[in-house]
């Protein structure tokens, strides 16, 4: 059986086929279609035609979209949504909403917090006002078909949202569209309840894209595929979770990239280098996943509790102008001609030395017309080089987090204008099919559980918290269809809890596995 | 006089967690809280430490407990009209203002909810300059206002007021009734004159806060010099080191989050190695092996491109950070002030050496 990577890019859909062997099959490039769905059927014909693939043979169909950003940044296709947040006497100072922009809070038809939810250690702040809570969705009957439901600390038990969700399907239909913030996690309050939010305002538009995806699927014959969306943390989730969890496919873009060049290299630790036109990015790889940035992922001005991956970015890339300063000083970027160096670039016969024009001098590529870049100094081309060189090493070391050589990975059109002797490095990849490295991703992607919990570590010995945590974690990644064999813890961590007597901490771990077939 | 309205609360919220040095607590929480209340009961009055009139009954006010609490649980507003009654009936006085207990961190935003809430005037002053781990450790407690009468209450409706033999009781008892509460209390505690205000606090960090968010706000679009050099201009931070985080090590004794994390240089950094330990808040900075700065001159790791603070809480591997240091009140300096919060009360057997001279010491050094 083959796998299907698509991702739906601003400017391209890419899809890609994978074997059993985990080998690729074929990559396409298609442009994206406004409805997002020709480009997706379109690309999906040009894969096929590539390779010859029954699509029948499809088992897995992976989707990794902007559709759910898309619809929050330009406030499209959002639906009329009623909040509900458990908690009072707590969290009534903070409303739901408050640093919301006008324009996107009107999605709330109305919004109420009533008594309940739970101290960090499990035990009651109030008993939940289930009257409080029939009377809410009494309220909004008939003008609404989703809700957003929060508690507090409702990561650590989420009785209470459970009890809620039962209330709105009884008072508003079996169709109503519950979102409830355990099932996003993640400890804060506003950021989960946001996130939910969103999600819940997002009901329709994921319907629209779920039901697309599964039809352009079925059109083009693809009728034996499980179907699998793109989550924020590099994960997939199945289609029908994503149709009632769509907000977790955000910023899947960043974490696609980096993981899909990870499985381009082999590798699973690794700095991962992308250079395009007029930059170049770095992230890291570890344990086969981005590594986080402690910023919060903030979509449409509005905060959530999810985290970009950790990226810099530095002015240089395969249009970079290289420039002979009067005293002789050679300097690349940060300017570039962009997109334009089809035209401009000495090597596509322009007049402006690029950084891909020196690589070409140098010997390093073959790009564009080698003779015409004969005119151009060796010497200036060394210097030039030396300069990006240590653009990039500087980079790279700032990336590192221990002073031992680390492996690199060059993906991204303009890696060709990188020497792969790089200082600092341990091996120095440069696969192909890079381009796709997004798509490839997407369709390799693994499925995850996370468990977080406060443990007293008094208590509970750290030890034995651990390994329950470990244990939790890898069985919510059974549950979301990993195979057991294969599941890997990916990420723990503790952290005391501040200004607090005792030795409470926040226990966070993460687990993921191979899809089973 | 003068008042913080709504566009205000930012640039405070971004530069309090700067003189959280590492500590204070995430402002997220706070300055939604100042939002809401000012949204709903309109701009706070601040007033300069001249325009509070000497026979006025002024306290300070701030949140105790677990950041990490209150980002479940915010507050519910009703805690600062409960901390005000309770302290006037025990005083059998009103309250004419609010000031801030601590400048640094999530504290800089509970004296604007209170002061929107409670519809009192708020005093452009704290009793810290910065954040520090122990309720005791403030400018009152150096200046002889007791804590008596302490007041607590939580998001329940909960009072419960201290009196205590001395400030460090306080800090114990109450610490106590903090966590028997939930996790996070509201506190109105050290009620004094007017008069006694004025020679017992730190002046002004509530607008020197709003002047440090808005340096580190508009760092990155400054014009014709590099967004570091303007940050450091502007806040008159001292430069010691760039580096990224290789090591992070924490313990927690006592209710305190203990921890040392080492940065590894990079740029012109690059060879040397940093080492900051913390106890809630950032206590010394060593580059390679020598003492740069202590407390209680403020200690501040930020991003290396953004200068946003970074609290000990989200320090992370692989974080790339400037070690800056920022000179603490002059009130710290003195011999019952460092035996307050020098070096030596957190466990660091060094003599201080205020910050300017360590600086200098410092880039000498590195010019040899």
């Amino acid at each position: 059986m083959y796998k299907l990577g698509i991702d739906v890019g601003g400017t391209n859909t890419d899809a890609v086929l994978i074997d059993d062997a985990l080998q690729v099959t074929a990559a396409v490039k298609y442009p994206t279609s406004d409805d997002i769905y020709g480009g997706i059927t379109g690309a999906v014909d040009a894969v096929l035609a590539a390779s010859g693939v029954d699509p029948a043979s499809i088992g897995q169909a992976m989707l990794g979209t902007t559709q759910c950003t898309n619809a929050i940044v330009e406030r499209r296709g959002l639906a009329p949504i009623a909040i509900l947040r458990i908690g009072a006497p707590a969290s009534v100072g903070i409303p739901p909403m408050v640093d919301w922009a006008d324009d996107i809070a009107a999605v709330a038809v109305d919004s109420a917090i009533i008594a309940g939810g739970f101290e960090y250690d499990g035990s009651r702040i109030a008993p939940f006002d289930e009257s409080a809570c029939r009377a809410f969705f009494e309220g909004v009957k008939g003008k609404v078909a989703a809700v957003a439901v929060s508690c507090v600390f409702s990561t650590v038990r989420n009785d209470d949202e459970l009890a809620a969700a039962r209330i709105a399907r009884e008072v508003l239909g079996q169709d109503v569209c519950v979102s409830i913030s355990s099932e996003i996690g993640s400890m804060g309050l506003i950021e989960r309840e946001n996130a939910t939010i969103l999600n819940a305002a997002l009901h329709d538009v994921a319907r629209r894209f779920t039901e697309g995806f599964a039809q352009s699927l079925e059109e083009r014959g693809i009728v034996n595929a499980s179907v699998y969306l793109s989550q924020n943390d590099g994960t997939l989730m199945t289609i029908e979770h994503a149709r009632r969890y769509p907000i977790l496919t955000i910023a899947c873009g960043p974490t696609n990239s980096i993981r899909g060049a990870s499985y381009l290299s082999k590798t699973d630790d690794a700095v991962v280098i992308d250079v395009g036109g007029t930059t170049t990015d770095l992230g890291v790889l570890q344990n086969g996943f981005p590594r986080e940035s402690g910023i919060a992922v903030t979509i449409g001005g509005v905060r959530t509790n999810f985290r970009m991956p950790d990226v810099v970015s530095i002015g240089l890339g395969g249009g970079s102008i290289v420039r002979v300063g009067d005293d002789g000083e050679v300097t690349v970027g940060p300017d570039s001609v962009g997109y334009r160096i089809a035209e401009r670039a000495l090597v596509f016969g322009g007049d402006t030395v690029t950084a891909t024009d020196v690589a070409v001098r140098l010997g390093l590529a073959e790009v564009g017309d080698v003779s015409k870049v004969a005119s151009l100094d060796y010497g200036v081309a060394e210097r030039a080089m030396a300069v990006m060189r240590a653009m990039v090493e500087e980079a790279i070391d700032m990336m590192k987090v221990s002073s031992d050589d680390i492996d690199v990975v060059l993906v991204g059109g303009g890696c060709v204008i990188l020497p792969t002797d790089l200082a600092g490095t341990a091996r120095c990849f440069k696969p192909e099919r890079s381009g796709c490295a997004n798509a490839i991703g997407s369709a390799i992607s693994k499925v995850s559980g996370t468990y977080e919990a406060l443990v007293d570590y008094d208590a509970v010995p750290r030890e034995e918290a651990l390994r329950v945590a470990r244990a939790a974690a890898v069985e919510a990644a059974v549950a979301a269809g990993a195979l057991p064999d294969t599941v890997e813890i990916v990420d723990s961590e503790d952290v005391p809890l501040q200004y607090y007597p005792g030795r409470t901490n926040r226990v966070k771990v993460r687990a993921a596995g191979d899809l089973s077939c | 006089m003068r008042t913080i309205g709504l566009e205000d609360i930012e640039d405070i919220a971004l530069g309090s967690s700067l003189l959280g040095s590492g500590g204070g607590g995430d402002p997220y929480m706070g300055k939604l809280e100042a939002i809401a209340a000012i949204k709903e009961h309109g701009p706070v009055t601040v007033l300069d430490v001249d325009e509070v009139g000497d026979e006025w009954t002024v306290a300070p006010i701030c949140g105790v407990g677990a950041p990490s609490v209150s980002l479940e649980k915010g507050t519910n507003g009703i805690e600062y009209e409960k901390v005000r009654a309770m302290m006037e009936r025990m005083l059998g006085a009103k309250l004419d203002a609010f000031l801030l207990s601590e400048a640094g961190g999530l504290n800089s935003m509970v004296p604007i909810s209170a002061a929107a809430r409670a519809g009192l005037p708020l005093i452009d002053a704290d009793g810290m300059g910065r954040a520090f781990p122990g309720i005791q450790q403030d400018t009152f407690t150096l200046n002889g206002v007791s804590t008596d009468p302490f007041v607590i209450a939580d998001e329940k409706g909960n009072c419960t007021v201290l009196y205590t033999v001395d400030n460090d009781w306080t800090e114990t008892i109450g610490r106590a009734v903090t966590s028997a509460c939930g996790g996070q209390v509201i506190t109105l505690a050290s009620p004094m004159s007017g008069a006694k205000m004025k020679t017992s606090v730190v002046v002004g960090t509530l607008s020197y806060a709003q002047r440090l968010g808005r340096v580190i706000r508009t760092a990155a679009s400054a014009h014709g010099e590099s967004p570091e050099s303007f940050f450091l201009r502007e806040s008159g931070a001292y430069r010691f080191f760039k580096g990224k985080i290789s090591d992070v090590l924490r313990e927690t004794r006592d209710g305190f989050n203990f921890g040392r994390v080492r940065l590894d240089g990079i740029g012109d950094d690059k060879g040397s190695q940093a080492v900051v330990e913390f106890q809630n808040e950032n206590v010394y900075a060593e580059v390679d092996g020598a003492i740069v700065a202590t407390v209680p001159d403020l200690i501040c790791l930020v991003d290396s491109e953004t200068f946003v603070p970074v609290t000990t809480e989200n320090l992370k591997y692989g974080k790339r950070v400037l070690l800056v240091g920022l000179p603490c009140d002059a009130a710290w300096r003195t011999p019952a002030g460092l035996e307050l919060a020098g070096p030596r009360w957190f466990g660091v057997d060094v003599e201080y050496r205020p910050l300017e001279e360590c600086y200098a010491a410092f880039a000498q050094a590195r010019r040899a």
